[in-house]
């Protein structure tokens, strides 16, 4: 059988930073290839190539032995190839049948051909065997309904290709024996796949062959039978530590900061609890969508939860973000430029304002600038943050390390009690990382308690000192850090278990 | 809540400005019987064509996401060019027509090319066009008023088989309005666009286009509800069209446009448009006192929004990322 895609030497950097280099790989014509690797593999990166979403900046592709240039995702469709995202992309405001022809209506005299339209969905829907009407509104189907649309999508364009990113996240094991069935009618009526998923037993069940991309390039492949799951595993790691993290300076207490008990919310969490020491470290480690970012919102009292405690010091707390503040919560956003500082602001501005109400001096609690700026140039030589002139230079003209700290001291000014702190390394480079780390191992050593939340388990390997895995919205286990082990933490995460 | 009261509140959320239309046709009807007699009720609806073909217009740009502050300059300026262009060159009233209809092409196209393409926001976009179409409405006539011939004010008096011109073309633009928003790849493909912008790119529509055709059909509504209240009225004062904007976003959101983009409709705003103008004649058949009309106005609006908040928030509790399923589902 010869190839239907073939890449070749296909690279892309992101502002110098590869993302995927020097990758070659074949797609054999009615294949089903698993596609694995850890979060930030590329794998987003190469799907988005495919997918005329991201121009790669090396390297070609062939499709069908010809070469294949797609500029946009018009181009990828008109070629045959279907995506079937993990986000969908279904419009909720339109019928079955509009989400599936929304690029090209039937049409009659000019109209679009009701008729014809869900007629057609109709007999694509009964093949799927997905008892729905086609006029039924997206938004009033289960996430397994809309992800059946989503294929249906792709197969009234006949694509010949069709690419599955982690389909079955919101998905019950029913729903994700349907589409396994699905699948399995795709591949018999002779099209190709490429399955992505965190999910190796499925990806095992599933595939013919095996690619595991780590650090953007291909490092492992072969076929399906000679990949049994703890080689999937080595393959996705394997990369030398040490050198890279700092050595911890302070000792976990015995008296808990942060008791979270029971924990549930439908669709998001389900009984999770967890404690937090004084001087700890705590790694919470989980894949994408396992929950980690929502456990993080829910005990910042960001997002609402239906049952269970938190408690801080022995305290309950209120919810609401501004009284888990009060009470001594920090939270360190996943989007830094988004939610955590004001980049057009001055690095002073922005570290003063978790602190803004003490600024103010009476009568009018005008804001008092001098001691702003004594307080927050404080700051920043503590944080050792690299500026010039703090009250001028906006956060934006900082490295992305140099904001992070920005972000870190701005919570530092109220010397919290727990630290949140989500992905605080990403975008950062290999340097600056060092650096935060430091700084985390710092506010643990004074005292403080550290929730740090990272897709990346060497780095949770380096500096926490216990990591508590998640999957689903649910606590997995966990381990102290004398039990660290990359294979097994990682197998739990994907709730498979460690050979 | 217990699903039947839940689904009560449900179609209530939903059905809003309906309910809110029936209690201000029951309320004046009780008051003063004589409103709901045929003839103030088709003078309802005259009126409410001069808002009612710009809110059309508005909502294809509110389901886009977008907003288009500059639709009642576009009233003044559009009409001000057709009414030059038939007194220079002595064109008959329905030329004079599609003059200010191209001309409204052309001011759209203003609009369009800073949003879809210079990618702008429509805010910033439409405020600053408010005023330099205006600003160049008033240069044109030196601040003077510009009286239009006779055959302007027989055309805005005249009617077609019984029915006043006005609501004529008020439903010929509504029904045009239908037609593309609910029968066609264009109009699907701004529900789409406004639901998710990004996703829309993805399956592969030509957003930016789309984008720039919803601003010139906007400002081409503007441009005929302009011309078609100034046909009633003969002549064009500096002033005219000064705050429509505000009357325009407001009739389409009680039609329930929401600014959220991806939902309203051409039916709603008919409906939204002859509700403010039903109101507007009910305290003036009442003898309420006038002063009291913009507050009513206010009042209405404000439970209107309200309803489209609650039901944008049901909508977003509905589709919150779930990264578990169910338990019941």
């Amino acid at each position: 059988m010869s190839d239907l895609l073939t890449l070749r030497h296909l690279g892309k950097s992101w502002f110098g930073v590869p993302a995927v280099s020097d990758l070659s790989l074949g797609v054999r014509q009615g294949s089903l290839l698993g596609l694995i690797g850890q979060n930030g593999a590329g794998k987003s990166t190469l799907m988005n190539m495919i997918g005329g979403i991201v121009a790669p900046s090396a390297g070609d592709m062939l499709w069908r032995d010809k070469p294949y240039r797609p500029q946009s995702a018009a181009d990828a469709s008109a070629a045959g190839i279907a995506f079937i995202h993990q986000e969908l992309n279904l419009f909720t405001n339109l019928s079955v049948a509009e989400n599936m022809y929304i690029d090209g209506f039937p049409r009659r005299m000019g109209l679009i051909d009701w008729r014809a339209i869900n007629e057609r969905a109709r007999s694509i829907l009964d093949r799927l065997s997905l008892d729905v009407d086609p006029a039924t509104e997206v938004g009033h189907l289960s996430p397994g309904e809309r992800q059946l649309v989503e294929i249906a999508k792709a197969l009234h364009n006949e694509a010949s290709l069709l690419i599955f990113d982690e389909p079955t996240t919101s998905l019950t094991p029913r729903e994700t024996e349907r589409l396994f069935e699905t699948i399995a009618t795709l591949r018999a009526e002779g099209r190709t796949i490429i399955y992505i998923s965190h999910i190796l037993g499925d990806v095992k069940r599933l595939a013919d062959d095996i690619a595991v991309l780590r650090d953007g390039q291909l490092v492992d492949q072969g076929p399906e039978a000679d990949f049994p799951i703890p080689r999937m595993i080595r393959s996705m790691i394997g990369r030398d530590l040490g050198g890279l993290f700092p050595q911890r300076t302070g000792q976990p207490g015995d008296t808990a900061v942060l008791k979270a008990r029971g924990l549930t919310h439908p669709g998001v969490l389900k009984d999770v609890s967890i404690t937090v020491r004084d001087g700890e470290i705590v790694g919470l480690f989980g894949l994408m969508g396992s929950g980690r970012s929502e456990l993080a919102r829910i005990l910042f009292g960001l997002d609402p939860c239906d049952q269970g405690t938190v408690l801080l010091n022995d305290a309950e707390l209120a919810a609401g973000a501004r009284a888990r503040i009060a009470a001594g919560m920090a939270f360190v956003t996943e989007n830094r430029r988004e939610e955590g500082l004001m980049m057009d602001a001055t690095i002073a501005d922005n570290l003063a304002l978790v602190a803004i109400s003490e600024f103010g001096r009476p009568p009018l609690f005008l804001i008092d600038r001098d001691r702003l700026l004594e307080r927050t140039e404080a700051a920043r030589q503590d944080m050792s943050i690299k500026a010039g002139d703090i009250s001028r230079q906006p956060v934006k003209a900082l490295s992305g390390g140099n904001q992070q700290k920005v972000v870190i001291g701005k919570w530092q000014l109220e010397h919290p009690r727990l630290f949140i702190l989500d992905e605080p390394t990403r975008g950062v480079d290999v340097g600056a990382k060092y650096e935060i780390y430091t700084l985390v191992d710092r506010l643990a050593a004074g005292g403080g308690g550290i929730l740090m939340i990272s897709s990346e388990l060497e780095e949770l390997m380096g500096v926490a000192d216990r990591i508590v895995v998640m999957n689903r919205g649910e606590i997995m286990g966990e381990f102290p850090r004398g039990d660290f082990d990359q294979e097994r933490i990682l197998a739990m995460s994907f709730r498979e278990q460690a050979a | 809540m217990k699903p039947s009261t839940d689904r009560a509140f449900d179609f209530a959320v939903r059905n809003a400005t309906y309910l809110i239309f029936a209690c201000v046709l029951l309320y004046f009807g009780l008051q003063s019987p004589g409103f709901l007699m045929p003839e103030s009720l088709a003078n309802i609806v005259k009126q409410a064509s001069f808002i009612g073909i710009a809110a059309l217009g508005m909502t294809f740009v509110l389901l886009t996401r977008g907003i288009d502050l500059s639709v009642g300059s576009v009233m003044f300026l559009a009409p001000l060019i057709a009414g030059f262009a038939m007194r220079e060159y002595g064109l008959p009233v329905w030329l004079g027509f599609v003059v200010a209809v191209l001309a409204g092409v052309v001011l759209g196209g203003i609009n369009a090319l800073f949003v879809a393409w210079l990618r702008v926001i429509p805010f910033i976009v439409t405020l600053a066009s408010l005023f330099l179409f205006r600003g160049f409405g008033t240069w044109l006539t030196s601040s003077t008023q510009f009286d239009f011939s006779e055959d302007m004010r027989s055309f805005g008096l005249s009617s077609v088989v019984g029915i006043p011109t006005p609501i004529v073309i008020f439903a010929i633009v509504a029904l045009i309005a239908h037609i593309i928003l609910a029968h066609t790849t264009f109009g699907r493909q701004i529900y789409a666009f406004g639901n998710d912008p990004e996703a829309a790119r993805k399956s592969g529509i030509n957003t930016q286009w789309l984008q720039a055709r919803v601003y010139v059909i906007c400002s081409v509504c503007a441009a005929i509800s302009g011309f078609v209240l100034i046909a009633q009225i003969g002549r064009l004062d500096v002033a005219f069209g000064e705050g429509r904007e505000f009357d325009v976003i407001a009739a389409a959101v009680l039609g329930g446009a929401s600014l959220m983009g991806g939902v309203g409709s051409a039916f709603g705003a008919v409906v939204g448009a002859t509700l403010i103008q039903t109101v507007k004649l009910g305290l003036v058949f009442t003898g309420v006192n006038l002063y009291l009309q913009p507050i009513m106005q206010g009042i209405i609006i404000f439970l209107a929004v309200f309803a489209d908040g609650l039901r944008e928030k049901r909508l977003l509790s509905r589709l919150k990322r779930t990264i578990r399923p169910l338990e019941n589902a």
